[in-house]
């Protein structure tokens, strides 16, 4: 007798507990306005990325067209795969001074991890985190970039 | 009677075939690709091989290549929903080499994220093992809620999930203005969640029924195969190393290790909603009380550890994480070897799915947790 | 040709007169069939591809999504698009397969959906058949799909499909006894197997409304045993990918698994539809005993509304079964049939028996 008593209990706390899984789901289908997923091609226009978000390597340019990379190759040392291959050029300076000058900063956004350590080690804050994360291409020679632009050079007053 | 006796043992050669099936490398059940090599008999599973190496990457060998604040991005790829956790055990232990001491703001810090990263890890495991029993959508349930903790990471770290956050010495930012108050809120909207969870797969009588009384993984074996982590935790084994030799702020909060003794998938399962609960409770003890100071301590331009051997345990999502560096005095490590927690807990698939049907074996796997590349690095 | 939205009836007995009076009998009665087929062919393609996508935009409300809103308007025209790429498909036939029977299979399950359809009232008038014995050869002819499933399994020559089709064809027969008897309680409470007069007899209150608790118990029992019946929600093991392959439809490519795929959702559609009329009311309108002026503001909407309402309502309850639980094993499965679904239906039946003799209903 006990047996067929717990047997009837059973069923009643097995449906019990089925009705309210079914509550919990029941919750959000009758709500489907509060979806949480965003129509991803659609919003570009309105979508922001967190001014943290690791993109891609960037060299900001000023109005002027000028960068603060000094052509050091810091960043190019401390890269742990050598996405980053810094060609330098040596000049005079009218006061007879040898310096140094960036002449490509060439970047392999496909090898590299984002992992932030080129940022983190420059000394003049040349190279940033963009937010840019549409980096799918055709051509794989696309991923390979100059970072500093054509025709720019150094700002004054970066130090060494 | 020699009739009788014929046909007896004529039937006697109906008698099912042991057969050997692959679940290959690509499964339908996403957990990696791994492949398990099953020796069925009829629907009885008697034995279960697991071949694993098919995405070893050499991250081991790479690390011989690369400094020491440079090993710290290869292993967020590794287990990579531990993966602050993995990252803090490399930072850790070139710490614990140099013997310095970081700031106490650094150590606040670094434990926040390792329970937000245990909490983003267990919600995945929930929602995955819900997927698994067939109950679709408990994976969009649990992937809503780790995407907020994503977007805090994403905040603070730039990256969700490869957060290469740490560093040795301290970390590579401080947090974001905004952390604190996210992390709150955050904390606020998963406790009205969580009750949800059990509402909806574990207080159900069919996902009882299903794992019930299945996998059962012995306390003896448990410590045999070296099972730790929410899976070891549930057959007995005391093993959280949060709680034998903590680290950063964990001397300082006060939180249970969560025991069960019923050794089957059910007690696997609860061990780690209720480490969900003791994660929140970790969290509150910690966020408003961040002692200013800085984010990192000024480190040499390159570093170089002393010639020795160097090992840290930490505690990651899946169980017992170890660094283990042989330093020759360069700033390359001359070895460095990883203890990955999943891998000594796949051994013990074989135990547990003995004699189960070849529909339990899923299941079990699943409770254990596995991610493939943490098995194959 | 009079329309009366309200009742068929008039429709159907002007189309006949006009066929009787320009073509001979035997003509007439011909194209009649053709009609009626072609009527029922086209309601099945299009309520198939309609629930088609009715089942991903409810799955998508329960998991707080979106589901298909890129191919036409909200998605619309999603199904259709599956069907042209199933179409296009090639058919691959595995070698050793028997080609008589391998082709055969889908066409019986198709048949057997048709067959079923047929015996339901949509509306007063609009009902093709019309047997004394309805609810006995709807049982009847709901079996004959299982041997469908088990000729797709066997003739597949691959023994993960048999094993599937095996555990497929011992689910459906299993449940085809507890769909049987519940059906068998209002059966004894109508005091009628035929449809047409079940739904008459619903004309004062719903079924489930008049005979309470065992016609509450019955049309709960008749839910779970219609969701197993069709394979689906927690009942899914047979197909789904925890398995090792896919089932008794493995070796189907094409347009032949679009014919099983289609064949799922009509037996959804035909459970909801013996639940909607056997429990619900069928066409009529929800009227209680009394209320007579409440009754007349029920009346205004047609009754193929009223049907197709309660059908959709019982066919969303089924989907809340699938999207919420997760799947039970293939011994659990049948656990429940045979040590609690089939207890239940027998006390049951007594029960209502007794509510019968002693008139101790509504």
């Amino acid at each position: 007798m006990k047996s067929f008593i717990e047997y009837i209990v059973s069923i009643f706390k097995g449906v019990w507990t089925l009705l309210i899984g079914m509550k919990v789901t029941g919750k959000y289908v009758f709500t489907p306005w509060k979806h949480v997923t965003h129509s991803y091609p659609e919003n570009r226009d309105t979508l922001v990325m967190f001014e943290r978000f690791r993109g891609e390597v960037i060299m900001p340019h000023d109005a002027n067209n000028e960068h603060k990379c000094t052509g050091c190759g810091i960043c190019e040392l401390n890269c742990p795969n050598g996405s980053i291959e810094i060609i330098s050029k040596s000049i005079v300076t009218p006061e007879g001074k040898k310096k140094r000058l960036i002449d490509q900063h060439i970047y392999h956004l496909g090898m590299c991890t984002l992992c932030n350590l080129c940022v983190k080690a420059c000394p003049t804050g040349a190279i940033v985190m963009g937010q840019n994360f549409e980096h799918a291409v055709w051509d794989r020679a696309k991923l390979t970039k100059v970072l500093n632009q054509p025709g720019s050079k150094i700002s004054e007053g970066v130090k060494e | 009677m020699s009739e009788i006796k014929e046909v007896i043992v004529k039937t006697d050669r109906l008698a099912t075939d042991k057969y050997q099936v692959n679940m290959g490398p690509q499964h339908p059940s996403t957990h990696g690709v791994l492949r398990l090599l099953v020796t069925l008999e009829g629907e009885k599973v008697l034995n279960v091989q697991p071949h694993t190496g098919y995405i070893h990457s050499g991250i081991e060998k790479m690390c011989e290549a690369i400094t020491y604040p440079q090993i710290i991005h290869l292993t967020d790829r590794m287990d990579y929903l531990s993966a602050h956790m993995s990252n803090e055990a490399v930072a850790l232990c070139v710490e614990n080499a140099l013997q310095i001491e970081v700031p106490d703001r650094v150590k606040y810090i670094r434990t926040i994220m390792d329970e937000l990263t245990r909490l983003a890890s267990h919600q995945l495991w929930w929602c995955v093992y819900g997927m698994d029993l067939g109950a679709l959508t408990t994976f969009f349930y649990g992937l809503r809620d780790r995407e907020l903790i994503l977007d805090i990471f994403e905040e603070t770290c730039g990256a969700r999930m490869t957060v290469s956050y740490n560093t040795p010495g301290g970390l590579m930012f401080d947090i974001h203005p905004n952390f604190q108050k996210r992390v709150k809120d955050y904390i606020k909207y998963f406790k009205t969640k969580l009750p949800e969870y059990d509402q909806l797969l574990s207080g159900n009588v069919i996902m009882r029924e299903r794992t019930e009384g299945i996998g059962y993984l012995t306390l003896e074996e448990a410590i045999d195969f070296g099972v730790t982590g929410p899976s070891g935790r549930a057959s007995g084994f005391s093993n959280d190393v949060r709680k034998h030799q903590p680290y950063s702020a964990y001397p300082l909060v006060k939180f249970n290790e969560i025991l069960d003794h019923r050794c089957d998938s059910l007690a696997r399962y609860e061990v780690r909603i209720k480490e969900m609960w003791e994660s929140i409770s970790i969290i509150e003890q910690l966020i408003d009380n961040i002692p200013e100071g800085d984010y990192a301590l000024k480190m040499k331009g390159v570093l170089k550890l002393p010639e020795g051997e160097f090992y840290q345990r930490v505690e990651t999502a899946r169980g017992e994480f170890g660094v283990f560096i042989i330093s020759d005095g360069k700033k390359n490590p001359y070895r460095l070897k990883f203890r990955s927690p999943g891998f000594s807990n796949l051994f013990a698939l074989n135990n547990m799915a003995k004699g189960h049907k070849i529909a339990d074996l899923v299941a079990i796997m699943s409770t254990l947790d596995l991610i493939i590349p943490d098995i194959d690095r | 040709m009079a329309f009366n939205i309200y009742d068929f009836t008039t429709l159907t007995h002007d189309i006949h007169v006009g066929l009787a009076e320009s073509f001979s009998p035997v003509l007439a009665t011909t194209i009649e069939w053709v009609i009626v087929g072609v009527v029922y062919l086209l309601f099945v393609a299009l309520f198939g591809l309609f629930l088609v996508y009715a089942e991903r935009k409810v799955c998508a409300a329960f998991q707080q999504r979106l589901g298909p809103t890129r191919v036409g308007p909200w998605g619309l025209l999603q199904t259709i698009a599956d069907f042209i790429k199933l179409l296009m498909k090639e058919l691959i036939m595995p070698r050793k397969a028997d080609w008589f029977l391998y082709n055969l299979a889908p066409f019986i399950v198709i048949i057997a959906s048709f067959l079923a359809i047929a015996v339901l009232p949509f509306a007063p008038g609009l009902q093709s058949l019309d047997f004394d014995i309805g609810v006995f050869y709807l049982t009847a002819v709901s079996s004959v799909g299982v041997i469908g499933i088990l000729l797709a399994g066997w003739s597949s020559n691959n023994k993960y499909s048999l094993i599937g089709a095996m555990r497929s064809g011992a689910q459906i027969l299993s449940y085809e006894l507890s769909v049987s008897l519940s059906l068998l309680t209002m059966v004894v409470f109508a005091g009628t197997m035929q449809f047409s007069a079940i739904v008459e007899g619903q004309r004062d209150a719903w079924f489930i409304f008049s005979g309470h608790i065992p016609a509450v118990i019955a049309f709960v029992v008749f839910l779970i045993a219609g969701t197993a019946e069709t394979n689906r929600g927690p009942f899914d093991l047979a197909e789904a990918e925890s398995e090792l392959v896919a089932g008794f439809h493995t070796e189907y490519s094409g347009i032949k698994f679009a014919m099983f795929f289609l064949a799922e959702y009509i037996n959804l559609f035909i459970v909801s539809a013996v639940a909607a009329t056997v429990f619900l009311g069928g066409w009529m309108p929800l009227h209680f005993g009394n209320f007579e002026s409440f009754n007349h503001v029920m009346d205004f909407i047609p009754p193929v509304m009223w049907f197709f309402m309660k059908v959709l309502g019982v066919i969303f309850v089924i989907m809340w079964f699938k999207w919420t639980f997760p799947r039970l094993r293939v011994d659990q499965i049948l656990t429940l049939e045979w040590k609690y679904l089939l207890p239940i239906n027998l006390v049951n039946i007594l029960l209502m028996a007794l509510v019968v003799l002693t008139k101790f209903h509504f």
